[in-house]
């Protein structure tokens, strides 16, 4: 399981410089990245190689920061490989909350962030199926 | 416990008596001193003589801060400039400000007020009074201050501000009692906690909060947060300032000083005068002032008035704890709200902490109201759905409550402005 650092920014200028300057300052670096937005505000969920620096020190300089799990899935990087991964998902009535790609690459293999509901099964089931999942030194090393 | 038992819990009959007899002397000296209530007075066709029960008093004219302004600054002074020994002032936000003045005897009873309401809420001369309101102009944190020397209390005129500081000193001196704001008390609370301290660390037990409109729910919200009992302190500058009345620990409405006030609520739109219990604006009548006496000064409060004896044994009227200032109200599309209605629905809400601003607009001739909501710790979700539905939740609620369409934004923590005073709730960007 990895480490997801989720980050409330409300949509004025300057919100995420500030959040990336921050971690910058503490050398902490993002290994990914998604933002999901509204009109109002916004989520922003980092991968970082340092979880718990990170959180502290975005909870310090006085954001409001939550700690989630999230799973790493080794996705084959040809056509139809993200399909069938979401295949075994469905039939094993796995619901996703959310989904980014990674930036970096540990294999040949794309890798996927995906938020389940009961991460400790759908885990299970990526194992049973052969679908690699990586573990959270791997990832934060990359 | 009682500061003066013997007025605190005087006969109807008495107290009615004394304040006939100061209320004709009030009038006399108006109508002789102030030439403001003297024209209002001969053009209505009434002298002093015409006031002969207590229920004459609705013969008299009203005033209001629009004559307090017009009278700019020493108008409506009763005595002269020498015999004046303080002088205090609004902050004019909106025009003129008005300006009150006292004498030294108007100074003692001012004190005498205020050692009443500081013992009535429980504070002694064991206590360690903080007064955190602040001093200068304004009235708050010298009128406190006074009363609580007065009882023999030991007092620390903190003043407003430097928060970490008063932190400090409430941990380092022992403050059993804190006055302050009920918005600033708030801040200081999360400040402290920012602080890593703990209401169990300090040895403060009650709070007396006013200066502006707070609800039951917040009330509620800071006794939990603090650790202590919260009483409601009514007072005005243009009447006296702080001690007009003042909460007992039933907590069921203020105790008005009648042997120095007289009440009345009347029908803000047609000045119609409402009988016992009715809700309005409150109308006060000083009638043991020197310097600045008031007939019938319209505060902008909107409450009403219990009459019965408190089982406290004081015998003076009951104000219920003011709702809403109509300066704090905003209308919206024809419908009233009170900062204080928002702020009481917010309490409800698991997670949200009481933070907010209502900020009012009008788009294409319609008025719209969004309410900015601080997203607290605990409620922050890295699901925008959650986020989503928490928005929907604030907003429902509100809906059903103020009975106008609100749109709810969720920001960041700690971005509205904390006050240390009194707080700024409305931003009215409107153009009429």
């Amino acid at each position: 399981m990895v480490k997801q650092i989720s980050i409330f920014l409300e949509n004025k200028a300057g919100r995420l410089a500030s959040v990336t300057k921050v971690l910058g300052e503490h050398r902490i670096n993002i290994r990914a990245l998604s933002i999901a937005d509204t009109s109002d505000f916004g989520i922003l969920r980092l991968i970082v190689n340092e979880p718990e620096k990170a959180y502290g020190v975005l909870k310090r300089a006085g954001f409001t920061v939550s700690e989630t799990e999230v799973i790493a899935v080794e996705v084959p990087d040809t056509p139809g490989g993200l399909a069938r991964v979401l295949d075994v998902m469905g039939e094993a009535s796995i619901n996703i909350e959310y989904l980014y790609a990674f930036i970096g690459k540990a294999t040949e293999d794309a890798l996927v962030i995906f938020k389940v509901e009961d991460p400790d099964r759908a885990v299970e089931v990526f194992q049973t199926h052969g679908i690699g999942v990586l573990d959270s030194s791997q990832v934060y090393k990359l | 416990m009682y500061w003066n038992q013997e007025i605190e819990c005087m006969s109807r009959k008495e107290l009615d008596e004394l304040k006939l007899r100061r209320l004709k002397e009030t009038v006399f000296r108006v109508y002789s001193f102030v030439p403001s209530y003297k024209a209002k007075m001969d053009e209505m066709g009434i002298t002093p003589g015409d006031i002969q029960t207590l229920e004459d008093i609705s013969k008299l004219p009203y005033t209001t801060k629009q004559d307090l302004r017009d009278n700019y600054p020493f108008g409506l002074f009763a005595v002269p400039m020498t015999d004046v020994v303080r002088i205090h002032s609004s902050s004019g936000t909106t025009g003129k400000p008005t300006v009150v003045g006292y004498t030294r005897r108007d100074l003692d009873r001012w004190a005498e007020l205020m050692a009443r309401a500081l013992t009535c809420a429980g504070a002694t001369r064991y206590s360690v009074v903080q007064n955190a309101y602040g001093y200068g102009l304004f009235t708050g944190g010298l009128g406190v201050h006074y009363g609580a020397e007065k009882i023999g209390a030991s007092v620390i005129p903190s003043s407003g501000g430097n928060t970490k500081r008063q932190v400090m000193l409430m941990q380092d001196f022992g403050t059993t009692v804190l006055t302050c704001t009920p918005s600033y008390a708030l801040y200081m609370q999360e400040v402290m906690t920012e602080m890593g301290i703990k209401p169990s660390q300090l040895k403060l037990k009650s709070g007396i909060f006013g200066a502006e409109p707070w609800s039951e729910n917040m009330r509620r919200d800071l006794e939990n947060r603090l650790e202590i009992n919260a009483f409601d302190i009514y007072g005005l500058s243009e009447i006296m300032g702080p001690g007009v009345a003042i909460e007992c620990p039933q907590k069921e409405g203020l105790h008005l000083f009648e042997d120095n006030f007289i009440a009345e609520i009347i029908n803000p739109d047609t000045g119609e005068v409402l009988p016992p219990g009715e809700k309005g604006e409150l109308v006060l009548t000083t009638i043991n002032k020197e310097a600045l006496p008031m007939i019938r000064y319209r505060t902008r409060d909107l409450s009403s008035l219990i009459p019965e004896t408190c089982p406290c044994g004081r015998t003076h009227v009951r104000m219920n704890k003011v709702l809403g200032r109509s300066d704090d109200m905003v209308i919206i599309r024809g419908v009233n709200v009170f900062p204080s209605m928002v702020e009481s629905v917010l309490l409800t809400i698991d997670n949200v902490e009481p933070y907010y601003l209502l900020v009012v607009d009008r788009i294409n001739n319609l008025d719209e109201l969004e309410v900015w909501v601080e997203v607290s710790e605990k409620a922050f979700s890295d699901e925008v759905r959650k986020l989503e539905q928490l928005g929907k939740l604030i907003t429902r609620e509100l809906e059903s409550s103020l009975g106008v369409a609100v749109k709810v934004r969720l920001v960041e923590p700690k971005s509205l402005q904390r006050s240390e005073g009194k707080a700024k709730r409305v931003e009215d960007r409107r153009k009429f």
